[in-house]
């Protein structure tokens, strides 16, 4: 369509579709002032700085809110015009304080691009500065009433802190301090503020000097874009890219958690293990030497291979790092297949999607998500279940916030209610456990009710009638009382999905983490199939994928059964490609899975170990027995940025250079391929990471050559046809690339399985899974059931956010959950002491009042070493992906005695 | 469902609330009236009953704080702040009242009362043919002193008494609803009752001055379905007619609105009646009661209670309180005729518009029409009050001028009183001169002299009164009502209050901004806010001069 014909400044213009006469005018060159406008945001015309004359109108109009009119005559120099605009600017200019609060204001910049002076009015009765919170200050001295801030919490985040309160007046919440509200620290408020109002603690940056690198987050598997600022090789601001995933947003860990990378206790140097220090996660520095980088690899390598010489390949093993790159991913597992000789390499994704995975693969052929996230503005019906995206996955919940906005039916199912769940259209809060029950009595709703895609299963599924029967047996009415859920609310939300347009499903590790985990995601699959709500925009099974780069590593092969883009390891003509492909042969034996080599560590298997940006003497099961067997090892060869608890437990500590010290590409959720520059140089002695691994393989006799991460990648392409279309140049240009993306100038599939399912017959497998109880259950002696998790600020075992500054004090120490009754029946309150006992082990933390926990479920996060979660979990596995079971176990909760009084 | 750092709502907070609002779903536009509902029965809003009133609704603690801070009615405690006593006297000291000596009744009643009572001076509470008046809890008391408030305290009387307005009964036995049952039946056409307004010029009596006829026909071409919003906030200072024809025949302007909606093709009705008017909110709530009953086919119509926001008279303001949300204006286009309630075309008259309907039909538009002088059409309800004998609501002439609406209606000005000035339209429509008290009062015919009727609330000043004391009481009162959306209003109406209460005016820089609050502001609050200040500039120059 062409666009509006309209006379500016007697210049004839023309807009675009939708555009605004302000957009028109800035895309002809001519800047209007503004200030409550911002591209991004709702344009909500309350400033008035942008006012035009507009013929035949009385009044004056904010040109950010007008759409031009065919034959409009529209001035915006017009001296009525700018009169108003300066006055505007100089009202607003009157109410500031003498000194600016950020250098870069823009309406400073427009005062003196309009050429107002001296502002003539007297100055308004000032509030007062509040410094609360860690990471946001706030000085409303310098507010404009703008309500950009609000917009952006509101309207992009739908975090709906910020109001307008009174007759104008920015307040948080009940107008509390920033740091007492629910503010969620996203800083899209920061980002939005014109006038630094609301600014990063860390204070204004100076005009000017310092650089930008674009790259991205380094947390969770959203994959945000981010640009660093940079000065002096110091990250001083990390702000939102426009990718595919974030368009701009950011969370708290994206937007203020950069500064871990010059955290005092940055390993800078090598170390090795002094002689007669004994091994225990307690060990600090002064049970190591520094070493020079020769040394320690000499060191590191020979003792790998002094045992693979004395008791053969299987009793090595290596861990590689979802935070790693695809490259580094990639030349581990290499590492480890070539290298060491076998395949005991695997990572994090046991711990979190590994039952994911396996149900995936079984039932449709790929481990993959087959929608991104963005794909819920196609949705009319949105499920969230077992998963707390507003913490663990906050910018993917912002749109998934904002479909609900707009009216897409949200149906969220937790055994905790969660912030999501306000937003929700059906909030199940069904009884920890009972998954396959609730999931079986939705199928036989859907079955019953005659709500099945009947076409959609002869054409495009198997195994559909032995699902059937099996689903027959569960009424909902029948599993009522297992679930804790209404039958009549299952009732509505089987019609609810199977009658949508178009339907998602995202689940998180309240699915995953179980020993029926897998079973779980069979009744997922299972769901989409009978439906037909998969294979197209809108629809389909999204695992949320913990990691930054959980999807890329799984990928690149860093797992025990799978070789790069997921060829068996068993299977003869993979490993026959890949043995051709690196000149090496191949084990044909799956290998070890993390919690399985940690056992056989223990049980003196497995003897020595290589353990790059992995943190399991926190994050796997049952600590006391994983750190057993970590410390048993003769040989642990451990890389990282800090000296973290499984660090402590090593012979040898290689310092690895951090995410913004090194280019590399990320996989995110979406299946998109993204690339992280370079921001920084890496302190002291410290080396990148591919160089590291390098130089251990080339001790270990393999002749490895790359020259970079690109070199790497081209070796990935040729060996991984999904990414085969990426060529490296293509990611640095365009930034982010979704695979499948199997010729270099296809687009990319953001969904798949439009026609056929990657299976032998191409068809979707229905698996029956029957209703299971977990391997523990509440007892007289352990009467309740704990949860453990993870929550907002800190990102897994807390190595990188317990040492940013601004996230660590915004969460500064471990708290246990519990429902607010439970917690007055144990004669507690919120702020108080208690302990958590199981089986396994008993940690102390302040307890938390929370009523979005059903009775006799307790809930703590295990990021906290000095309260390790992980002491109490059991290590019981899920039979098909080995994951344990991290969400549900027998505890006990009991007050500490004479424990100090609450802290506010 | 906890978010960081917020503890749980107290149990009991959830329990108090529930039994106030109901169980289950709460809808988002009754959040007005839930917050009534806990100020009616604490006396303020708690921060845990606002909490816990938040997660019943599903919203956050913010949208719920920035509603019930927004409007002057409620008092927001927050956690360890004072509760307000028991008991709250309003004294007006709008332009009338402060003329009737407010100011001074305030200073007695705080001396007098002490802490047990809460004094509060607040905008016009559309009493003003009594100033000065003040509100003890709800009982409004006119021409009040100390004297009259302290026994009203003292014998209790702080309801707000039932006014004795024709019930259903008497107006139906009196003709009423013959017309409303006619149209109904077929036996009216809705383009003969269209064509008669449009033929007696029946213009809207809220302010604007629009053309009814005109507006019933645009939101009749919108798609169905159409709302209805009928404006009882009447809170221009000095106007109280609304008041006082609802006192007298509710039923009347109840037939003029079930005609509109029948005309038009409207869904649903809601009525936004101003909060001070309390004694009529349960008089008209029973009146709709009874209607209801007699027409069960009439469209649904909800009451809705403002809470002390002079804004949300102008009518999208009005829409975004009828939703339960901040009374801000909205930006225009999009019109209320085409977007209005609930994102629905909307019809939204003034009450008085409606009340002419049947009339207008009945008697033929020729009848209304005929009624103006020099030229003009139609009667107009002044509200009038001040320095005459007779204050009050005067049926009178279009066109009348000032001079003949005190003499032949209000019998003249008070003993000792001398026509000063007068305003022609409450606090907006600027102030005009002795001099120009023959000027035809109507829509339009004040324009060249920077002033308009508006809702028609004429208060007459006499030698002992200043007209810069008016505006400044004028601008004072904009300032507060400023709904605080735009900068030209929000950020000029409190600079200007500050520059004209100096000795010396700053005439160059104050025209300045009343030129860019006329140009710049979003709605008809700012706009009009500078027009008593640039008619003190223009007629009283003398006064600036230290002449008075
Ligand atoms: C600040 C402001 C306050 C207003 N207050 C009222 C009011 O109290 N009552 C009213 O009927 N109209 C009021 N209006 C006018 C309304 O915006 C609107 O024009 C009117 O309700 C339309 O009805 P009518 O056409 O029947 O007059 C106000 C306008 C403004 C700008
Ligand atoms: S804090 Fe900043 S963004 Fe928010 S209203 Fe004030 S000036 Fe605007
Ligand atoms: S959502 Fe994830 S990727 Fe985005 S900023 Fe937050 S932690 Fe980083
Ligand atoms: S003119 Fe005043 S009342 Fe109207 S929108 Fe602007 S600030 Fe609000
Ligand atoms: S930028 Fe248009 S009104 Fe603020």
């Amino acid at each position: 369509m062409s666009g509006v014909r309209f006379t500016l400044d007697g210049r004839a213009v023309e807009a675009r579709e939708g555009e605004s006469i302000l957009q028109a005018a800035q895309r002809h060159g001519i800047d209007i002032p503004h200030l409550c406008y911002k591209d991004g945001l709702r344009a909500d015309g309350n400033c008035r700085a942008c006012v035009v004359e507009i013929g035949g109108d009385r009044a004056l109009a904010p040109s950010c809110c007008r759409a031009p009119a065919a034959g409009m005559q529209v001035q915006a120099r017009s001296a009525r015009a700018v009169a108003a605009q300066k006055m505007v600017l100089e009202l607003l200019k009157s109410d500031m304080p003498d000194e600016a609060v950020r250098a870069d204001s823009e309406l400073d910049d427009w005062a003196q691009r309009m050429g107002v002076g001296v502002p003539r009015f007297p100055r308004r009765a000032q509030p007062a500065a509040d410094a609360s919170h860690p990471a946001i200050a706030v000085r409303l001295d310098a507010c404009i009433q703008c309500t950009r801030c609000l917009r952006a919490c509101r309207e992009l985040q739908v975090n709906d802190v910020i109001g307008y309160a009174h007759r104008g007046e920015i307040v948080f919440d009940f107008g509390d301090p920033l740091g007492a509200s629910s503010c969620v620290g996203c800083g899209e408020c920061v980002a939005a503020c014109p006038t630094g109002a609301l600014l990063p603690a860390t204070g204004s940056l100076p005009l000017g000097g310092g650089k930008t690198v674009d790259s991205l987050c380094p947390y969770c598997g959203v994959g945000c874009q981010v640009t660093y600022r940079v000065r002096d090789n110091r990250i001083v601001a990390a702000e939102g890219r426009d990718g595919p995933a974030n368009h701009g947003r950011l969370c708290v860990k994206g937007r203020f958690g950069y500064d871990y990378v010059r955290h005092p206790q940055r390993l800078l140097k090598p170390l090795i293990r002094k002689p007669g220090a004994v091994k225990s996660v307690d060990n600090t520095l002064a049970d190591f030497r520094e070493a020079s980088w020769e040394e320690a690899l000499d060191f590191a390598a020979d003792g790998l291979k002094r045992i693979r010489q004395r008791h053969g390949k299987y009793a090595l093993a290596g861990f590689g790092s979802a935070k790693g790159s695809n490259e580094e991913a990639y030349l581990f597992q290499k590492l480890v297949r070539t290298g060491f000789g076998t395949n005991n390499v695997d990572h994090c994704t046991r711990l979190c999607h590994a039952s994911s995975v396996a149900a995936l693969l079984e039932g449709i052929g790929s481990g993959a998500v087959s929608n991104p996230v963005a794909d819920v503005q196609h949705a009319d019906v949105i499920i969230v279940i077992g998963a707390n995206p507003t913490v663990n996955h906050p910018v993917a919940a912002t749109w998934m916030k904002n479909a609900a906005e707009r009216g897409v039916k949200l149906i969220v199912m937790d055994p905790r209610e969660t912030e999501l769940a306000r937003h929700a259209a059906y909030s199940l809060q069904f009884k920890p456990d009972s998954d396959v029950a609730l999931l079986n009595a939705i199928a036989h709703v859907i079955v019953t009710e005659g709500l099945v895609n009947e076409r959609f299963i002869a054409g495009r599924t198997e195994g559909y009638e032995a699902f059937r029967e099996n689903v027959l047996r569960t009424p909902p009415e029948a599993v009522e009382k297992l679930c804790g859920v209404d039958a009549a609310a299952i009732r509505s939300v089987a019609r609810t999905y199977a009658r949508a347009r178009a339907a998602m499903i995202f689940w998180g590790m309240g699915v995953s983490q179980h020993t029926h985990g897998t079973d779980n995601v069979r009744c997922l699959i299972a769901l989409a199939l009978m439906t037909g709500q998969i294979g197209r925009p809108g629809t389909g099974l999204h695992p949320l994928r913990g990691q930054n780069n959980v999807q890329g590593a799984s990928d690149a092969g860093l797992i025990p059964m799978m070789l790069p883009d997921y060829g068996r390891v068993a299977d003869d003509a993979v490993r026959v490609r890949f043995e051709k492909l690196w000149g090496a042969a191949l084990d044909p034996k799956p290998g070890l899975t993390v919690v399985e080599i940690l056992d056989a560590a223990r049980r003196g298997e497995i003897r020595g170990m290589y353990i790059m940006g992995e943190n399991p003497a926190m994050s796997d099961p049952d600590l006391a027995h994983a750190r057993a067997g970590l410390a048993k090892l003769e040989h642990l060869v451990v890389q990282d940025l800090f000296l973290t608890e499984t660090a402590a437990l090593a012979d040898v500590v290689l310092p690895a250079s951090a995410f913004a010290e090194k280019t590399g590409s990320f996989t995110n959720t979406d299946r998109t391929v993204q690339l992280g520059r370079a921001a920084i140089d890496p302190p002291g002695e410290v080396r990148q990471d591919l160089w590291i691994v390098q130089e251990l393989a080339r001790r270990l006799g393999l002749g490895w050559n790359y020259a970079g991460p690109r070199e790497v990648f081209e070796e990935m392409r040729g060996a991984m046809p999904s990414i085969a279309g990426v060529a490296w140049e293509r990611l640095a240009r365009e930034g982010a690339v979704t695979y499948p993306c199997l010729e270099e100038d296809a687009p990319g599939e953001p969904v798949i399985f439009t026609d056929r399912f990657p299976t032998a017959n191409g068809r979707g497998k229905f698996v029956p899974a029957e209703f299971r109880p977990a391997a523990e259950l509440p007892d007289a002696d352990y009467p309740l059931v704990l949860i453990t998790g993870r929550v907002l600020e800190h990102w897994h075992t807390g190595a990188m956010t317990r040492r940013s500054e601004a996230l660590d004090a915004l969460e500064p120490a471990a708290h246990i959950d519990v429902n607010p009754d439970d917690l007055c029946a144990l004669g507690c309150k919120a702020g108080e002491f208690v302990t958590l006992e199981t089986r396994r082990g008993k940690v102390s933390a302040r307890a938390r009042a929370d009523a979005g926990l059903a009775r006799g479920t307790v809930f703590m996060p295990f990021c906290y070493a000095e309260a390790a979660a992980n002491l109490l979990t059991n290590p019981v596995l899920d039979p098909f992906g080995k994951i344990p079971e991290f969400k549900y176990c027998a505890v006990k909760l009991t007050p500490v005695p004479g424990c100090p009084l609450p802290v506010v | 469902m906890s978010r960081r750092h917020l503890n749980p709502v107290p149990s009991v907070a959830i329990e108090e609330v529930r039994a106030l609002v109901g169980a289950g779903t709460l809808r988002r536009d009754l959040l007005i009236e839930y917050l009534h509902r806990l100020q009616d029965s604490y006396g303020f809003l708690s921060a845990d009953h606002l909490a816990a009133l938040a997660e019943a609704m599903k919203l956050s603690r913010a949208e719920v704080y920035e509603v019930a801070t927004f409007y002057h009615h409620f008092d927001v405690v927050r956690e360890g702040e004072a509760t307000p006593p028991p008991l709250t006297v309003r004294v007006c000291n709008s332009v009338a009242c402060e003329m009737a000596g407010a100011n001074e009744l305030l200073d007695g009643l705080r001396a007098a009362l002490g802490d047990r009572v809460r004094v509060r001076a607040v905008p016009c509470v559309g009493r003003c043919e009594c100033a000065p008046v003040a509100v003890v809890g709800r009982n409004p008391v006119g021409e009040a002193d100390v004297r009259a408030v302290q026994w009203a305290i003292d014998a209790g009387a702080v309801d707000a008494p039932l006014p004795e307005a024709r019930g259903l009964a008497d107006y139906r036995a009196a003709g009423g609803y013959r017309l409303y049952a006619d149209c109904v039946a077929g036996r009216r056409g809705a383009e003969d009752v269209i064509a008669a307004l449009e033929s007696a010029n029946l213009r809207g009596l809220g302010g604007a001055g629009f053309p009814a006829g005109r507006k019933w026909r645009v939101v009749c071409g919108m798609p169905a379905p159409r709302l209805m919003a009928v404006n009882i906030d009447e809170g221009e200072p000095g106007t109280f007619k609304d008041r006082y024809y609802l006192e007298r025949d509710p039923h009347r302007f109840l037939e003029g609105m079930l005609i509109a909606a029948w005309a038009v093709g409207i869904a649903k009705i809601y009525i936004y009646l101003r909060d001070e008017y309390a004694g009529l909110r349960t008089m008209l709530g029973e009146e709709l009661d009874a209607l209801r009953a007699a027409f069960p086919n009439a469209p649904e119509t909800e009451l809705r209670r403002g809470a002390g926001a002079y804004v949300c008279g102008e009518e999208s303001a009005m829409i975004e309180s009828i939703e339960g949300r901040r009374g801000q204006p909205r930006l225009r286009p999009p019109y209320v005729a085409e977007t209005g309630l609930f994102g629905r075309p909307t019809l939204e008259h003034n009450m008085e518009t409606l009340y002419w309907v049947r009339e207008i039909v009945e008697r033929g538009a020729a009848w209304f029409a005929s009624q103006g002088r020099r030229g003009r059409k139609g009667l107009r309800s002044f509200s009038v009050s001040g320095r005459v004998v007779k204050p009050g609501v005067h049926l009178a002439p279009a066109g009348i001028t000032l001079r003949e609406l005190v003499d032949e209606f209000c019998e003249g000005m008070l003993p000792g009183h001398e026509l000063y000035a007068y305003l022609p339209g409450g606090a907006s429509g600027g102030i005009l001169p002795a001099s120009l008290a023959g000027l035809p009062l109507d829509f339009d015919t004040l324009n060249e002299h920077g002033c308009f009727i508006g809702s028609a609330a004429i208060t007459v000043l006499s030698q002992q009164d200043s007209a810069r004391a008016v505006a400044l009481n004028a601008m004072r009162f904009f300032a507060h009502e400023s709904c605080g959306k735009c900068t030209p209003c929000r950020v000029g109406t409190a600079k200007a209050a500050i520059l004209m209460e100096r000795e010396a005016w700053d005439v160059p820089l104050l025209k300045e901004l009343a030129q860019t609050m006329q140009d710049a502001s979003i709605c008809g609050l700012g706009q009009a806010a500078p027009n008593p200040l640039l008619s003190v500039m223009r007629f009283f120059p003398h006064e600036l001069e230290g002449g008075k």
